[in-house]
């Protein structure tokens, strides 16, 4: 290393930073600077592959953790008593002892951060160490290394089955096609495969030219990017030639690529931002009743430093129990009790309690142990539990008030299934299919009428009838216009064991692509690429064939098409072959693909007919789409602008039923375009070519028919939709879609109702918009005045669409629309963006201030899931970014009820109940200490042992709360599923109100009293003294504040009992043992065989008895009185679910 | 990142604690269960109550305030004057025989031993006899650690300091003649105070591990000297010490001074007759409106006499009767038509 001035160092760090945020990005080789030092490497501003996602490191882990624990305020509150503590003036006995909790309660916290911590870095040493192949030019071969050695420039090998360690340019593969296949599943989820291709300019051994590339970003589905070459030729490279860090090779047995991105600056380490953070409402709720205390603490203090202050000042003479100072001079009355008022906050801190935080923690730790063990939730299918990603909003989930649903995916189980066709204006019904509802999407039943047809066409002479005739014209385009992978079903994705045998040998696949193309490799490769293209092998039956699709409806195609005897056989970029029911195949050449995309909504194919040597265009897509496109009718047929009046007639009712429609159309092309590669290469304005090469390829086309595919409800949709909305849940879908469906999934789930009043808000301009709010919301006001009508509600929804909602959401119109939506009973949004969906959760969020829930299942929810109080993520069919984003993820909509009604439930009345309880705890306990101020002067003495003290919070009262959170079951969860009404229990204010609350610390201020007061009046006059004063009171305190527990458990298990009788006879061990232990250890306490000595009094436990009977009584009496007239109604199951028990069990909680 | 090839690895465990199905008991507070029981803990609480009330009336209690804060009590001329052992005298009658075991208090009332800084000012160890304290009290004992010149005070503190010095006799008038009543001062502190929470140091003749300090500024005579007529009653282990330094809970109370020695004719108890208390008086109290008092109680097992522990269990187990009478009522009247 040879030194290098600091400015060199310096101007060094500025240009690697200027390389990073620099928007283009041009790499090269590292092969020709092999063996160079750092600082001639070209990419050496480029991070390595080696990835850090630890938040500390072993030198600062402690302040580094000190520093992240003090952003809650509570903790710099806890610490800023401690100081206290310390200060002389204040007179703290002993402040190392106000440090021990404060300790406990940091390092419980840090230990923890300290192993989520260890395990990222074993996690990410792991990952480091992953082996991996880079050529070394000094070698002439690929040498085995580790991930983290990767650099940008390097050429990596990766091989069959593993995982991609960096963002690849793909230049070669094994595959005599130069396609790489991967599957994302790490990625997004997604388990079909993917195809790569690898651009066949590229020749790995000599590159020498420079990628230029975009900055590193998020999007998993984008890149774009061009290589230079020496001669100033630009090669385009997109995303479909860029293997993904993270993915894992399928089907091919190598591949090489060009690092483009490494380490932290991949895609997927982008894409992976961590852990959410949300707040509850019962947390904010918490803060404003933790403010409470505190303004109750310093009042306590306030009144102690006056009485303080008082007592002093009605003094005579300097009394002999008052010491003064060490300098001898008492201080003036009001500077003592200046200083008494600290004094005052060390002996009452613990009312902001402390383990309180530390509590909720644990018990969301716990309840979400129980959410996600739960196996009603657990999904056989897709062996699949519920996931909880966000960790401390468990109790939202029983505060719900709006449901925001998406509808495909989500409602329905998105899995496509081809229910009826229609060609050239022949609807063919396919009953059998609709009546079977438990096939699967890959097994169509044909139609027999069309099947019949199909088998006379086909059987006639070959060649001609099959290039003329619509059916096959229609069938050819379902199995060739889409972009479906095939593989076999049996040797699917086998996971082979590693084979790291590549040595030298290997080197001689490392060639252009178009060499090995005569060999038949398929034999020989352990892991073979897709099935072989050429039919003529016999073991290729069309039943092991499987077809992995980017949406379920494509497959639905190919498979409907498959039924109908044209087997899509393999797919390669440049051909496809399929099938014909005669038996014969034909491969196609592909000369181009536009996919899908959501503004043409359409895709295309582009082939070249094997026997006819025609360019054909198969096109599909939504019938807008395609039918404003048409030109040329088919020929041969009369009645030429029937069939696209009598198929859109089809379509309308096809969108009836519900069915997805899609257009089928064709168009004969007699010369192919040349200017597509060209739009690939530029970065720049790429989409904008692709687009426009789209534009001039369709147009004039030929309507061939129709499909109709079914979206099938999920199960038990209809039964949720009932529950949450008896649970007086608010349910609104919002959708893609068009009205039609939207309507019609709305009927069919039970959303709309045939006696609803259902308002179709469509239109075009804003005045109109106006006027039908303006409208409608008169009638509901007329309707609600009406004296008639006061008892029903009129049953209204409101179906609206994109545009429309667009104006209702402006300023103007946004409190009306609002206005409208509260009446309603169901909100159907057709035709949305995924931004409109989450402005309207937001606006509802917002106005309503309402609870919102959002679920959904596609990338197009995501920004719904993110906008709402709770997002989950459906994980089924379309990858998985929704889940990715939510915070729950579940399989299915159903399991949504018992996941709110029984789970939301639950979690929000256990955390709720806990919480007030720990508050009154604190509150009784404390106040204990403050009544004995008025007898001591104000001096802030506390008659129970500091160390009790302590121990009475942490040991022998702390643990109850926390399973009283954890288990505690109000209502069972069959109670709760059958009468979802309870849930309404958790909404809006629920059972964390302002008046339980305060009922809560009156009654503690009520207990306290009893509890000190009952041994004052015993003890009165006598020669008691002050340690055996407490002991009574603090067993008596032990007493009411457990048997308050009970009181508020309302079902005992097991460990109900264990525990609760563990508490007590853990005072009564510890207790004893310390009194029987410390003889001088903690002046000027005396604690010394004080409750052996109480223990052989008759007195004590008749003064417990007492105490714990007077403070326990009142709220004995209220909650029995509640719970006998509540529970006659609760044991009735006859009328579970009926609405007037209900609202007879609601009446005495009211 | 290797998938588990099991069918069903994510299972969760269907086992009664993970799916919240543990057997529960409800507590069911009908009717049947809650009146009756209302009924036996009231009828319970009546009994104790009863019991706690005959106990504290059955036992005797005599009071005699002497701070003398009225120009007509006995010791008002002491209460003014700042002269030590300042003596007075007070006599009192008995009609009827004061049951034995009879203890002998003394009173004080607006004295705050509960005083926190008051408190704290001890050594804890010095009292343990650890030698170490004799030279250097803790600070904790501060002001009252070193005397002006700059010798340690043993032992230390306030509450030594400010140790209860008046000293009493009691005699009774038999028929003219005046015969002293023993008082027994052994065992009247706690047996785990004399005997491991303060010690003498080891050292013999007690006096020599006192060398070196000073008696508390208020102390008449140092701490071993506390017991002229009982060499082992001496130092910190001086049963009136102890007593003292007990701290008391409330700013009104009473400590144990003797027992009356139950032997020859007091073995009964005090019987019927003419007594005088023969006061040695110290202490100050009035400045600071407190005030003195001697009490004579025997006790039982519930201690000493005390009414509202009895009171307050007839008051709540009549309120738990009539509270079972009203429910009774109650649900005779509204029963649940649907509870037939």
């Amino acid at each position: 290393m040879t030194w290098r001035s600091p400015l060199a160092l310096v101007r060094d760090a500025l240009r690697g930073q200027r390389a990073r945020e620099n928007e283009l990005r041009s790499l090269e080789s590292n092969l020709p600077y092999e063996g160079l030092e750092k600082g001639k490497q070209p990419n050496r501003y480029f991070p390595s592959n080696a990835i850090k996602t630890t938040k500390y490191s072993l030198l600062f882990f402690i302040p580094m953790n000190l520093y992240e624990q003090f952003h809650r305020l509570a903790n710099l509150y806890f610490v800023g008593l401690v100081i206290l503590n310390f200060i002389p003036e204040v007179n703290a006995f002993q402040p190392e002892i106000a440090l021990i909790p404060i300790c406990v309660i940091l390092s419980l916290t840090a230990m923890k951060d300290a192993w989520e911590d260890f395990r990222r870095y074993q996690s990410d040493r792991k990952l480091n160490n992953m082996p991996c192949f880079i050529y070394s030019r000094k070698e002439k071969q690929f040498v085995e290394r580790h991930w983290k050695d990767v650099r940008v420039g390097d050429f990596v090998k990766v091989v069959c089955n593993e995982i991609i360690p960096a963002d690849l340019l793909l230049l070669y593969t094994s595959d005599p096609n130069g396609v790489c296949h991967i599957e994302t599943a790490n990625l997004d989820g997604e388990t079909n495969l993917k195809q790569r291709t690898a651009h066949p300019e590229f020749e790995p051994e000599s590159f020498n030219g420079i990628l230029v590339c975009e900055k590193p970003n998020n999007n998993l589905n984008h890149f774009k990017g061009y290589v230079e070459k020496p001669d100033k030729q630009k090669v385009g490279a997109g995303i479909e030639s860029l293997l993904l860090r993270g993915c894992t090779v399928r089907n091919t047995d190598h591949a090489v690529g060009f690092v483009v991105y490494a380490g932290r600056e991949t895609k997927s380490m982008l894409n992976n931002s961590g852990p959410r953070y949300k707040r509850s409402k019962l947390e904010r709720r918490l803060n404003i009743d933790v403010l409470f205390c505190v303004i109750l603490l310093f009042t306590m203090c306030l009144i102690g430093a006056l009485g303080h202050y008082l007592w002093l000042n009605a003094m005579p003479v300097v009394p002999p129990y008052l010491v003064p100072p060490t300098s001898g001079q008492l201080d003036r009355p009001s500077l003592t009790s200046f200083y008494m008022f600290f004094t005052m906050i060390i002996l009452l801190q613990i009312l902001i309690p402390i383990s309180l935080y530390v509590s909720i923690e644990l018990v969301k730790i716990g309840q979400i142990f129980f959410i996600t063990n739960d196996i009603d939730l657990y999904d056989e299918e897709t062996d699949s539990r519920i996931q909880c990603k966000a960790l401390n909003i468990t109790e939202d989930l029983g505060q719900i008030e709006y449901i925001f649903s998406d509808k495909t995916g989500t409602l329905t189980e998105n899995k496509m299934v081809f229910r009826r066709c229609s060609i050239m204006g022949t609807e063919y019904p396919h009953k059998e299919n609709a009546i079977n509802l438990l096939i699967k999407e890959t097994e169509v039943v044909p139609d027999g009428k069309l099947f019949q047809k199909i088998s006379r066409t086909s059987s006639g002479s070959l060649s001609h009838s099959q290039k003329t005739d619509a059916y096959l014209d229609f069938f050819l385009a379902l199995a060739i216009c889409n972009t479906v992978v095939v593989s076999m079903a049996t040797t699917k994705r086998r996971r082979v064991s590693r084979h790291r045998t590549f040595t030298e040998d290997s080197e001689e696949n490392f060639q252009p692509s178009g060499q090995t193309e005569g060999v038949d490799t398929t034999g020989l490769q352990p892991c073979s690429p897709h099935p072989p293209s050429l039919s003529d092998e016999p073991a290729l039956t069309s039943d092991n064939l499987r077809y992995e699709a980017e949406s379920p409806d494509e497959a639905a195609l190919v498979y409907a098409a498959k039924a109908y005897g044209f087997t899509l056989l393999s797919r390669t970029p440049d051909s496809v072959s399929v099938r014909l029911p005669s038996g014969e195949v034909l491969d196609f050449e592909v000369l181009d693909t536009l996919t899908f995309d959501s503004n043409r909504k359409r895709m295309s194919v582009l082939v070249r007919h094997p026997i006819t040597k025609e360019y054909v265009l198969y096109t599909k897509g939504a019938d807008f789409a395609i039918m404003e496109l048409l030109g040329t009718p088919y020929p041969g047929n009369g009645n030429k602008k029937n069939i696209a009046t009598v198929t859109q007639r089809h379509l309308d009712c096809y969108a009836k039923e519900g069915l997805r429609t899609l257009c089928i159309a064709k168009k004969v092309q007699n010369h192919t375009l040349s200017y597509l590669p060209n739009a690939m290469a530029a970065i720049e304005n790429r989409e904008r070519l692709v687009m426009d090469t789209a534009v001039q390829l369709e147009k004039n086309l030929t309507l061939l028919g129709a499909t109709g595919i079914e979206d099938r409800l999920q199960e038990n949709v209809p039964d949720t939709i009932q529950a949450l909305r008896e649970a007086g849940i608010k349910v609104w879908v919002l959708t893609g879609d068009k009205p039609e469906t939207a309507v019609n999934i709305g009927y069919a789930c039970g959303l709309l109702e045939d006696e609803d009043l259902v308002i179709n808000m469509g239109c075009k301009d804003k005045i109109t918009c106006t006027n039908i709010l303006d409208c409608t919301l008169e009638e509901v006001r007329r309707y609600n005045a009406d004296p008639r009508n006061v008892d029903t509600t009129q049953n209204m929804s409101l179906v609206i669409d994109g545009l429309t909602l667009d104006k209702a959401l402006s300023p103007d119109l946004l409190d009306r629309f609002v206005a409208l939506v509260k009446h309603c009973r169901a909100v159907l949004c057709c035709r949305v963006t995924p931004l409109q969906k989450s402005r309207v959760v937001k606006v509802i969020r917002e106005k309503l201030k309402v609870m919102t829930l959002a679920v959904g299942d596609g990338a197009n929810d995501v920004n719904m899931i993110q906008a709402a109080d709770i997002g989950i993520g459906i994980s089924g069919q379309e990858g998985m970014q929704a889940v990715m984003a939510s915070d729950f993820a579940i399989s299915h909509f159903k399991h949504l009820k018992k996941l709110l009604l029984v789970h939301g439930h639950w979690c929000y009345t256990r955390l709720a109940n806990m919480i007030i309880y720990f508050f009154y705890k604190n509150v009784a306990y404390v106040n204990l200490l403050f009544w004995y101020q008025f007898f001591c002067g104000f001096s802030a003495t506390a008659m129970i042992d500091y160390w009790l003290m302590i121990f009475f919070n942490l040991f022998f009262t702390s643990v109850p709360p926390i399973m009283f959170g954890l288990m505690d079951k109000d209502i069972s969860a069959e109670m709760l599923l059958g009468v979802p009404e309870l849930y309404k229990t958790g909404q809006g204010e629920g059972d964390y109100r302002f008046t339980t609350f305060w009922v809560s610390i009156l009654d503690a201020f009520y207990q306290s009293l009893v509890c000190f007061f009952v041994p004052y009046f015993v003890y009165q006059d006598s020669d008691i003294d002050m340690f055996t004063f407490g002991t009574p009171m603090n067993t008596s305190a032990l007493f009411i504040i457990l048997m308050h527990l009970s009181i508020e458990i309302k079902s005992w298990t097991v460990v109900h009992w264990i525990i609760m009788l563990g508490s007590v006879a853990l005072y009564f061990i510890v207790t004893l043992a310390y009194s029987a232990v410390c003889v001088t250890c903690n002046p000027p306490s005396n604690p010394y065989w004080i409750l052996q000595s109480q223990m052989e009094d008759p007195m004590f436990y008749l003064i417990c008895i007492l105490s714990t009977v007077v403070a326990l009584l009142p709220r004995y009496r209220v909650c029995h009185s509640l719970s006998s007239v509540g529970l006659k109604i609760f044991n009735c199951p006859e009328f579970w679910g009926s609405r007037q028990c209900y609202f007879s069990l609601m009446l005495p909680f009211s | 990142m290797v998938k588990q090839e099991s069918e069903s690895a994510n299972r969760p465990d269907n086992t009664a604690f993970t799916q919240q199905r543990l057997p529960a008991w409800q507590p069911i507070l009908s009717a049947g269960i809650v009146i009756p029981g209302f009924v036996l803990i009231g009828l319970a609480f009546i009994g104790i109550g009863v019991a706690l009330l005959v106990t504290s009336r059955s036992i005797q209690v005599l009071e005699l305030d002497y701070t003398g804060d009225s120009n007509g009590s006995p010791c008002s001329s002491c209460s003014q004057s700042d002269i030590a052992n300042c003596k007075c005298s007070l006599n009192f009658t008995l009609t009827t025989l004061f049951q034995g075991p009879v203890f002998f208090y003394y009173g004080l009332s607006n004295y705050f031993q509960n005083y926190r800084r008051y408190g704290a000012s001890k050594d804890d160890n010095q009292l343990y006899g650890d030698l170490s304290s004799f030279t250097s009290p803790s600070s904790s004992c501060s002001p009252y650690n070193y005397d002006s010149s700059k010798k340690p005070i043993v032992p230390c503190g306030s509450i030594a300091n400010s140790m209860f010095n008046d000293t009493f006799t009691l005699t009774r008038t038999v028929s003219g003649t005046t015969n002293n009543v023993t008082l027994d001062g052994k065992g009247i502190a706690w047996w785990t105070d004399y005997n491991i929470k303060y010690r003498n140091p080891s050292v013999t003749p007690l006096k020599n591990a006192f060398n070196g300090t000073v008696k508390p500024i208020n102390w008449a005579k140092p701490a071993y000297e506390l017991d002229a007529s009982d060499r082992s009653n001496n130092g910190f282990v001086n049963q009136d010490f102890l007593v003292w330094m007990r701290r008391a809970a409330l700013p009104n109370f009473r400590k144990l001074y003797r027992r009356i020695d139950a032997s020859g004719d007091y073995q009964k108890g005090l019987p019927a007759g003419n007594y005088t208390i023969d006061i040695t008086y110290n202490y100050p109290v009035r400045a600071f409106n407190g005030a003195k008092k001697i009490v004579f109680s025997n006790v039982s097992w519930m201690g000493g006499s005390n009414e509202f522990l009895g009171i307050a269990y007839l008051v709540i187990g009549s309120l738990c009767v009539v509270m079972s009478v009203v429910m009774l009522i109650v649900y005779a009247k509204f029963k649940f038509p649907d509870e037939e």
